[in-house]
């Protein structure tokens, strides 16, 4: 698998990662501090880093489709991978929100977090891996002790 | 008098302007195009977590992202190589652009002539918070770059329900964390 890819292929996943860690870099996402005071309604200028990212990517979703078939690097077609809707959605997005309204962080922004210097914030890496070890662990002994049927993700 | 009301409003609900804010989340979601554009992979960065497990440990529910763990692990360096090249430019003061408000949240440190940055929340918010991040992220398929960035930005329904989903409890978990006197 890793050796048919294109050699431009981690390269870009590279450069891709330094615009989105500089652009977390620079609108202060990477502050747990500045998430903070946007969910306690003191500053809503967050708004405009997930709705600005969400419009970019947005526009790039629907054009790119129709002007070519499949990306250059890994000759994918371009497609709408759409994730299932299930109770987990709930569940899982309702635990997501009280962790950051407890911590004031997020996966991406905690990456970027440290690359601004925040070595603290090697606590809530630490946390996350904890956290999506545990679940790891529950829900492959869940599926281990079931009839295998659905491998669904 | 007329025309300085929507100043205050704006001054009072963007005390820190939205520049920053806006250039900043035209970056974010400049990287993810990138990347959807060279591989037609709508990237988030929750699945790291899971797909590095699987270098350690032999769970089903890690080893499913065996095939894409090298390329997450260069996605999240970038991540944290940009935001590094970020700390040697604009928040050392290298580059200055009226775009960039720095704010006065925690606290700047130098090292080798770099200024860097330090949140003053404390360890175990930080540690408590993260584990829940972990598990809720894994278990509701997408974090706030997976469901808020890719899968709003190409109007998925489970994404936006996601998104609603962890916006609102943060919010209510945020409020009631400051109301028992929990800061920083």
């Amino acid at each position: 698998m890793a050796q048919d890819r294109h050699p431009l292929f981690m390269p870009l996943i590279l450069v891709g990662g330094l615009i989105f860690g500089f652009g977390l870099g620079f609108s202060q996402m990477a502050r747990p501090e500045v998430v903070l005071d946007f969910l306690q309604f003191e500053d809503f200028g967050l708004l405009f880093v997930m709705f600005g990212a969400a419009i970019v990517s947005g526009i790039a979703f629907a054009l790119v489709p129709r002007i070519r078939d499949s990306a250059p690097l890994t000759g994918d077609r371009y497609e709408r991978r759409l994730k299932s809707f299930d109770r987990n959605v709930l569940v899982g997005g309702a635990i997501f929100g009280v962790g950051w309204g407890l911590s004031g962080i997020c996966p991406g922004a905690a990456y970027a977090s440290l690359g601004t210097g925040n070595v603290a914030i090697l606590w809530a890496i630490a946390g996350m891996f904890v956290g999506a070890y545990l679940q790891g662990r529950w829900r492959s002994r869940a599926a281990s002790g079931e009839p295998a049927v659905a491998g669904a993700d | 008098m007329i025309e300085s009301v929507p100043l205050q409003l704006t001054a009072e609900l963007f005390p820190n302007g939205i520049s920053r804010y806006a250039v900043g989340g035209l970056l974010v979601g400049l990287g993810a195009v990138v990347i959807y554009l060279g591989t037609g992979i709508a990237a988030g960065a929750s699945t790291f977590l899971e797909s590095t497990l699987s270098y350690v440990s032999d769970q089903s529910r890690f080893q499913r992202y065996v095939s894409s763990r090298d390329w997450r692990v260069v996605f999240t360096l970038g991540i944290i190589l940009g935001a590094a090249v970020f700390a040697a430019t604009v928040q050392s003061g290298v580059i200055t652009t009226s775009l960039y408000e720095a704010g006065t949240t925690g606290q700047l440190y130098d090292v080798a002539g770099v200024t860097l940055w330090m949140t003053d929340v404390q360890p175990w918010r930080l540690f408590l918070g993260g584990i829940l991040v972990g598990i809720g992220t894994r278990v509701g398929k997408g974090c706030t770059s997976g469901h808020g960035v890719c899968g709003v930005g190409s109007a998925s329904k489970t994404s936006i329900v996601g998104v609603i989903t962890f916006l609102t409890v943060a919010i209510g978990t945020a409020q009631v964390v400051a109301a028992l006197g929990v800061s920083p």
